[in-house]
């Protein structure tokens, strides 16, 4: 039998897998739930702040290995995932997931350099 | 005697309610679909946020609707149950061994959930703190 | 203690007589002490002698006697009736063709785990007066756990993707195949990983899971695959910076 190419996704699905543990929950608290819920205060979303906020050097590789990660471990595991809900057309789900995740990326990649 | 062996055939669509276990391994692949529209939301936000301040604004209006909240609460319980599952199988993928002596699992889990608790408590009080 | 009466259902198929699989219904006098197989070898011998199926050593290390007990994949040996209700629902083993009543075929799983080479491929080999190949317990421990295998195929029977994709090597054949890897007497990883690293083998698993929780003897195939994903994941980038490097 061949040996598989899996290794360059996989090791995408399982970084961004540990990566995303590790942050998503705090970062769905804090930017969809923390002021709507009144956990923080109001200014925490202010255009000017936030702008500055994400133009710092740091930030900017921060968001981009955050979306980069998050998109192709996600991916991935619904590539999976319709194979277990019994789409069996593998290559057609193949490139929409990941279609959607370089789109993602890329859309992220020229927003982040440009803002 | 002759062989005529029966193969029975498994449910291509409803495999996983069989069994609790098969429904919990499906939950949590569906956490996916949460982190991975999350992970596009936050695209979508830099977007607005480079656009201007009048999107951007919209974008922090929607926000704080019915709809979004939704959305926040079930992508929260999603993400947090793939952080648990991820962090629980951790020391089965990457098995710890001292000598002839196995690093106990429980300590790899636990240092995982403290890391991720320092972690997230240090993000939201900086980000309560950063206005 | 008066026996207790269970209501065993069991699927039976006679290829000769039978279209298909029907249940069949027996109500057998249970022991307290009693496990399944007691309730079987009671059922054949005093109540209806065709019925087959396969047991041997009656304490869990044969391994031949598994079985769906209530939908879980278990040992019969080693499931005693008085953890179970009073019905009891008895199907051959999932994910395997039926010869008959509860026996299955497991030509596909031999096959798998020969495909794997589970022996030991020594650097060089020994002659009897030479002397064994020495190892230290560091070395045992870490493989030591997936010896314990006792090639029962309950993993199979709780795998879904074996279930939908009968070509993927599966639990227990990628476990041993991972034992053999991290025997410091062994260097047979290359030739294995030809079936190991394919897209049949250990990429074929979505870590369900479920083989390790049916295990009778606590070892942890999806705890073993997932380990040879890293190191074939390692090697693969290895290989792709140093090409042709000896691994």
């Amino acid at each position: 039998m061949k040996r598989s190419h899996k290794p360059i996704i996989w090791s995408l699905f399982a970084a961004g897998g540990t990566f995303t543990a590790f942050m998503i929950p705090v970062m769905i608290l804090i930017t969809g739930l923390g002021v709507p819920l009144g956990l923080l205060p109001a200014q925490t979303l202010d255009y000017e702040s936030v702008l500055a906020f994400v133009q710092h050097p740091l930030t900017r590789i921060a968001l981009f290995g955050t979306i980069f990660l998050t998109v192709w471990h996600a991916a991935h595991r619904l590539r999976i995932t319709a194979h277990d809900f019994g789409i069996r057309a593998d290559r057609v789900v193949a490139t929409i997931f990941y279609g959607l995740a370089a789109i993602t990326t890329l859309v992220a990649l020229v927003v982040l350099a440009l803002i | 005697m002759s062989r005529r062996p029966y193969f029975r055939t498994v449910s291509r669509y409803g495999w996983w309610f069989a069994h609790p276990r098969y429904l919990r391994y499906m939950a949590r692949e569906l956490s996916s679909a949460f982190v991975g529209a999350y992970g596009g939301l936050v695209m979508f936000a830099l977007w607005r946020l480079w656009q201007g301040e009048a999107e951007w604004n919209a974008l922090v209006g929607f926000l704080q609707s019915p709809p979004s909240i939704g959305f926040h609460l079930v992508a929260l319980a999603f993400a947090l149950y793939h952080t648990i599952t991820w962090f629980n199988v951790t020391p089965k993928a990457m098995p710890v061994q001292i000598g002839d002596r196995q690093f106990p699992g429980g300590i790899i889990v636990g240092t995982h959930y403290f890391v991720w608790a320092v972690v997230s408590l240090a993000l939201f009080i900086l980000a309560g703190a950063g206005t | 203690m008066t026996p207790r009466r269970i209501e065993f259902e069991i699927l039976r198929y006679d290829p000769d007589k039978m279209q298909k699989p029907e249940f069949q219904t027996y109500l057998v006098p249970c022991e307290e002490d009693w496990v399944v197989l007691d309730a079987l070898n009671y059922i054949k011998d005093e109540l209806d002698r065709t019925l087959s199926y396969r047991w041997s050593c009656h304490m869990a290390v044969c391994g031949s006697c598994s079985m769906m007990i209530n939908g879980e994949p278990t040992l019969s040996c080693k499931s005693f009736v008085r953890d179970l209700p009073n019905q009891v629902c008895i199907e051959p083993l999932n994910n395997f063709p039926i010869e008959r009543d509860l026996v299955v075929v497991l030509d596909d799983f031999l096959g798998k785990l020969n495909s794997v080479k589970p022996y030991l491929i020594p650097r060089e080999k020994k002659s009897l007066e030479e002397g064994v190949y020495l190892q230290s317990p560091a070395q045992l421990k870490k493989f030591k756990q997936f010896t314990l295998c006792i090639n029962c195929t309950l993993c199979y029977a709780a795998c879904p993707q074996y279930a939908h994709d009968e070509n993927f090597v599966g639990p227990a054949a990628l476990a041993l195949a991972h034992r053999y890897n991290l025997d410091s007497r062994d260097v047979g990883r290359t030739a294995r990983q030809d079936v190991v690293a394919s897209n049949l083998g250990i990429w074929e698993c979505s870590f369900v899971g479920a083989c390790s929780e049916v295990c009778p003897h606590g070892v942890d195939p999806a705890g073993a695959i997932q380990q040879a994903k890293i190191a074939s994941t390692g090697d693969y980038f290895m290989d792709l910076i140093l090409p042709g490097r000896k691994s």
